[in-house]
């Protein structure tokens, strides 16, 4: 197996805590804390690292979400891409994905209450030009989310000691 | 019949029974000179306290993968709960081989040279009652696993101890091998990557091992359980060197490599011959491996190679966090080559190992292991686990450094 490079590790930490410390970082892969802070930063200024975010537990978090099924009826030369980035641009919309299948986008959409996401996607999603039909999927229940369980699995008793 | 006298009868067979009794000591003299770990006292310690920090855990600190977990359950619902073969289900031998010839090199026929085993520690068992007569000496290095030397003397063979040291990063050295070797020699036993110390041997000193082997014509029991934990670079089995394949038991499992040391799932592959007479053994005391288990390592080695790699990832990450902070407080330890030990020096604090865990713990609450645990050579040095989860470890080295500092060694 190809062993990967101190980028490549440096990514993967973040993903998996973006708050770990360069000091951190650092020690775990026996380089200086100077070269750490620059990976991260070319990694910023690439573009590969967009931001930072924290996952919020399902109790915490306000608001009503749903997933969207998009379908739309793609523009000559640009495909998808005009439509998706002019829906991108509300603040309603979390994610959004174009996917294979029987619908185009996916979208995750975020209101303050049922009638908002539904006044939403009535008045402004439906409406836009180049969208064929939509389908709302209210969220009921967060399981996981990037990679994270929400219930937490319990303890595991191990040995206090062992040889 | 007469009653009374046969109730006579019964006194006089009492009365001989326990005069026998008193003349031949109930348990076997050569398991009654067994010592029992000479760290009891310590470890019974350690369990009576709350809070510890504890870097003295032998064992993953990850569950196993769901992958595993998942398979286990379904093997339950197909209603797989029978005996499998003796020498453990085909299937499971068959992966073995595969993975085996994959990842470290040796060729083994999986119908004759492969055994499933409950533990390594049940192989190493099998293997020296199935190769040792009375008196058969065998060399082990130390400071090394707790099990070696009463394995050897459980089969009634002769355990030599052939020290290791710092100066070399314990890897064994022929030369002290070639001092203990005697014409009563049978088996070397090899453990590398090494509990305690994370030693590990490159390919050049798998080279001069195994030819002082072929010269001395031992046989070698070569404990590579840690072998998927290895973060230098990797070299294949000793067992791949010419000459070596028909002298050598190699010892794997799931424990490490796939944190699943409760399962008690491992296996040996060598020579047909003697596989042969291990399985003998294994039929007439175990049976056969646990059937759940065996399903469970099946799909570890079929599926979870990304599994096994992330967490390989994170204790080489982890390594260097420990490593560096023991440097950095003074505590010298050279750089693992594998398993998940670290084996710092504690010499300069003038205390004893067992002095040094004892106080640590009960100051600091830190548990760790004195390095006179694994054999003599292990004085000066404390076992330090990093099975550990990152914040434990950094956490522990606070109090580590703390605990120095009090003690005017820092």
């Amino acid at each position: 197996m190809a062993k990967a490079t101190n980028k490549a590790r440096i990514l993967a930490l973040l993903k998996r805590n973006a708050r770990i410390s360069a000091q951190e970082i650092a020690d775990r892969l026996n380089i200086t804390v100077e070269k750490a802070n620059s990976i991260i930063k070319e990694l910023e200024t690439e573009g590969t690292v967009r931001g930072y975010t924290a996952l919020i537990s399902p109790e915490q978090e306000t608001g009503t979400r749903a997933i969207i099924e998009v379908q739309i009826q793609p523009e000559r030369d640009a495909g998808f891409d005009n439509i998706a980035q002019r829906i991108c641009k509300f603040d309603e919309v979390v994610s959004a994905y174009l996917v294979s299948g029987r619908y185009d986008l996916h979208l995750e959409v975020v209101g303050n209450s049922l009638q908002d996401v539904a006044h939403f996607v009535a008045s402004k999603l439906s409406t836009q030009p180049g969208v064929k039909s939509c389908a709302t999927l209210f969220l009921l229940k967060k399981y996981k989310e990037s990679g994270i369980e929400m219930d937490k699995e319990e303890g595991h008793e191990r040995l206090k000691i062992s040889m | 019949m007469n009653v009374s006298r046969s109730q006579c009868n019964r006194k006089n067979v009492e009365k001989k029974l326990s005069s026998a009794a008193q003349a031949r000591p109930r348990v076997a003299p050569h398991i009654a000179v067994l010592p029992k770990s000479g760290i009891r006292d310590f470890f019974d310690l350690v369990n009576t306290m709350e809070g510890v920090i504890s870097l003295g855990i032998g064992e993953p600190d990850f569950v196993a993968p769901w992958k595993i977990r998942e398979a286990t359950i379904y093997s339950l619902q197909r209603g797989y709960t029978h005996y499998t073969s003796n020498l453990g289900d085909l299937k499971l031998r068959q992966a073995i081989c595969k993975y085996f010839q994959k990842r470290f090199g040796g060729k083994y026929n999986p119908n004759t040279e492969c055994i499933v085993t409950v533990g390594v520690s049940e192989g190493l068992d099998i293997a020296a009652r199935a190769v040792l007569s009375p008196g058969d000496e065998v060399l082990y290095h130390e400071p090394c696993y707790v099990s070696y030397a009463p394995t050897v003397s459980m089969a009634h063979g002769v355990p030599v101890p052939v020290l290791t040291s710092a100066k070399h990063d314990f890897v064994v050295q022929v030369k002290d091998l070639e001092k203990a070797v005697t014409p009563k020699t049978k088996v070397l036993m090899l453990n590398y990557p090494n509990n305690p110390t994370g030693a590990g041997m490159t390919w050049e000193d798998k080279k001069k091992v195994a030819e002082f082997a072929i010269k001395h014509d031992l046989l070698v029991f070569s404990d590579e359980i840690y072998d998927e934990l290895a973060y230098a670079e990797r070299s294949p089995s000793i067992a791949t060197l010419p000459g070596m394949h028909d002298r050598t038991i190699v010892f794997n499992g799931f424990s490490k490599a796939f944190a699943m040391t409760g399962f008690r799932i491992a296996y040996a592959v060598g020579p047909h011959d003697l596989i042969d007479a291990m399985m003998k053994i294994h039929q007439y005391s175990m049976l056969c491996a646990p059937g759940l288990s065996q399903y469970a390592a099946t799909e570890a080695l079929n599926n979870c190679d990304e599994e096994r790699e992330a967490m390989r990832e994170e204790y080489e990450q982890r390594r260097n966090v420990i490593v560096k902070g023991f440097n950095d407080m003074g505590l010298k330890c050279f750089m693992p080559r594998g398993a998940f030990y670290v084996f710092p020096c504690i010499q300069s604090t003038g205390m004893t190992s067992m002095e040094f865990a004892t106080k640590l713990l009960e100051e600091e609450h830190v548990a760790l292991i004195p390095g006179s645990a694994f054999g003599t050579s292990g004085e000066g040095f404390v076992r330090c686990s990093y099975a550990t989860a990152m914040d434990e470890i950094q956490e522990a080295l606070v109090h580590i450094r703390a605990f120095l500092k009090r003690h005017k060694c820092i």
